[in-house]
């Protein structure tokens, strides 16, 4: 039984003590309930990130840049970058040519075909990724749907697994949700009466779109963009699945090394600069969009 | 009248080509998935499509091989400690990211939510190097820490926006009524925000469920999570027992989605 009619002082005490916890006035114990997570983290992610640090700092004698060097030594790892950026960039424009339709579409269409597409992309957004890329080796074996359906129109059978073009079809197919929703964001924001106004001052419809709508959504573009491709730089599972000997991205020499238990400070020296790319594209995200926006959409 | 006509004729152009640029579009973001699901119930005995005829036995296969089974079980495990770790730190740290004011907040805030924006390979290889050196290597408790690096920013992102919209004076009456503030929390906030709470335990779960590479370099012969296994068969041979597999786990996302849907719903 609780004392429903404790005494008025008591009362009021609690009272200005519940008020002075909500001005932050008085330093609450509530705050050492962060402390397991920021212990967790700091045991579990920022210590293991040092250690990186470290390992790619290290050589045999202690301090040395022996790891960094090597990158720039041998021409096959600017290589590795070379294509990691060639098909990061590939992936950005492709998703943008799709996104952006897309996201105009689901901006100004009814709630219902609105609904339809939204359940096609969180379906392929949440569906496992590694699922998604198996997919795409169904559809893309030599004698898979895609080649049956281009024999039937008498393109015969095309080598469409384990090339370039299987890897931009599986990360564009993984990423353009991520230019969608970045798209959707920003566009939904344009007012509308905007547009009206272009129209009611005598432009055509298209007019309209060039001189008002498409200036209005450029943030969304630069910002979808950025996050595509920071995110296909670090992409492993699809290119390394569907790729062929001249498609080995950062991620797939990083996970090479420690997987096969080769050269583990080497690695991380690659994880450095990964990470660092990954940092300075997030930095211009965060300028262009902020960041909050970001991890909305993450989810 | 006729210039009229003739932007009209250009608009219907747009308009159309604009419907079918979506409908393509559309199609490449279902065919793969429907493929999946349509195969997995082939009686084919490989991967031929359209599938010559309805069978369970891609199914049967997948629920009657013991190294599927270890796999799933093993997943269940490591995404059940996974869920359970990063709802517990998750809601904990969110509480007082919302409302305290304290130094360095802005710290807290990006260590918590660092492990979004890092690449997934470079968390692998963090962590797969702390449990190197701990000897842990094969075990599921280090896959489930491993993966709650990953899982522990979601739950945060997720319960904190729902904390954001509690009005914190019920709270304040419960304690001024004479409740213990931990009596205030259990019997009042948490029903009130459990619609949050669930989903930031369904989305962890399933990106646990979900999660290849902290798994892949933590795993040993004996301890293969799912999609571990799914790893290895499909970079050995195409087994249809995959699109089995895969089709099992579409329908998880879709549940999983569809509730985060309702509870969202409910909500608001």
């Amino acid at each position: 039984m609780q004392p429903a009619l404790a005494p008025i002082p008591a009362a009021e005490e609690r009272l200005s003590a519940a008020l002075a916890a909500r001005r932050g006035t008085r330093s609450s114990r509530t705050i050492l309930l962060i402390l397991p997570a920021l212990l967790f983290l700091g045991l579990f992610f920022a210590y293991p990130m040092i250690d990186i640090v470290m390992r790619s700092l290290s050589g045999a004698g202690g301090f040395s840049l022996a790891h960094y060097g090597r990158l720039v030594a041998h021409p096959i790892y600017f290589r590795v970058f070379q294509i990691t950026f060639e098909i990061a960039l590939t992936v950005t424009i492709v998703t943008l040519l799709f996104g952006y339709p897309l996201a105009y579409v689901l901006v100004h269409c009814g709630r219902l075909a609105a609904g339809a597409i939204w359940a096609c992309i969180l379906l392929s957004l949440f569906t496992n990724i590694l699922v998604r890329t198996y997919a795409w080796m169904i559809l893309l074996a030599p004698d898979g749907v895609i080649n049956q359906l281009l024999g039937a129109v008498g393109l015969g059978h095309q080598k469409l697994l384990f090339n370039r073009f299987a890897v931009l079809v599986g990360m564009t197919y993984a990423l353009l949700p991520y230019m969608v929703l970045t798209l959707y964001s920003v566009m939904r924001g344009i007012d509308g009466t905007l547009l009206q106004a272009a129209r009611n001052l005598g432009a055509g419809g298209g007019r309209a779109f060039w001189h008002v709508f498409l200036p209005l959504s450029l943030p969304g573009v630069v910002g979808g963009s950025l996050l595509v491709f920071i995110l296909a730089v670090g992409y492993f599972i699809t290119p390394r699945l569907l790729g062929g000997a001249g498609d080995q991205m950062i991620a797939m020499v990083i996970e090479e090394q420690v997987e096969l238990g080769m050269d583990w400070g080497f690695a991380s020296a690659l994880a450095i600069l990964l990470l660092l790319l990954t940092l300075a594209g997030f930095l211009l995200y965060s300028r262009f969009v902020g960041l909050k926006s970001l991890f909305e959409s993450k989810l | 009248m006729r210039a009229g006509a003739e932007v009209a004729t250009g608009a219907a152009w747009r308009r159309l080509a604009l419907n079918a640029l979506t409908a393509f579009t559309l199609l490449f973001l279902l065919a793969p998935i429907v493929v999946v699901i349509l195969l997995s119930f082939s009686s084919g005995r490989y991967l031929q499509f359209p599938p010559p005829g309805f069978s369970l036995q891609w199914y049967e296969r997948f629920f009657n091989d013991p190294q599927w089974m270890t796999s799933l079980w093993l997943s269940l495990r490591v995404s059940g400690m996974c869920t359970l770790f990063s709802l517990v730190l998750g809601v904990l740290a969110s509480i007082v990211l919302v409302r305290e004011r304290f130094p360095a907040k802005t710290a807290a805030y990006v260590l918590i939510l660092a492990p979004l924006i890092v690449p997934g390979i470079i968390i692998a290889i963090a962590v797969f190097f702390l449990f190197a050196r701990l000897d842990m290597i094969g075990s599921p408790i280090a896959m489930a820490l491993g993966q709650t690096v990953l899982t522990l920013p979601l739950v945060v992102v997720i319960v904190s926006a729902t904390l954001q919209g509690f009005d914190q004076r019920l709270e304040q009456a419960a304690i001024i009524l004479g409740a213990s503030p931990l009596r205030a929390f259990f019997h009042v906030t948490l029903p009130i925000i459990s619609p949050g709470v669930i989903s930031g335990a369904l989305f962890a779960f399933l990106s646990s469920f979900d999660e290849l590479l902290v798994a892949l370099l933590l795993a040993s012969p004996t301890t293969m999570t799912l999609p571990v296994r799914i790893w290895t068969s499909v970079t050995m041979q195409i087994d249809p027992t995959i699109t089995a597999v895969s089709s099992l786990l579409i329908a998880f996302a879709v549940a999983v989605l569809s509730t985060a849907g309702i509870l969202r719903r409910g909500r608001g």
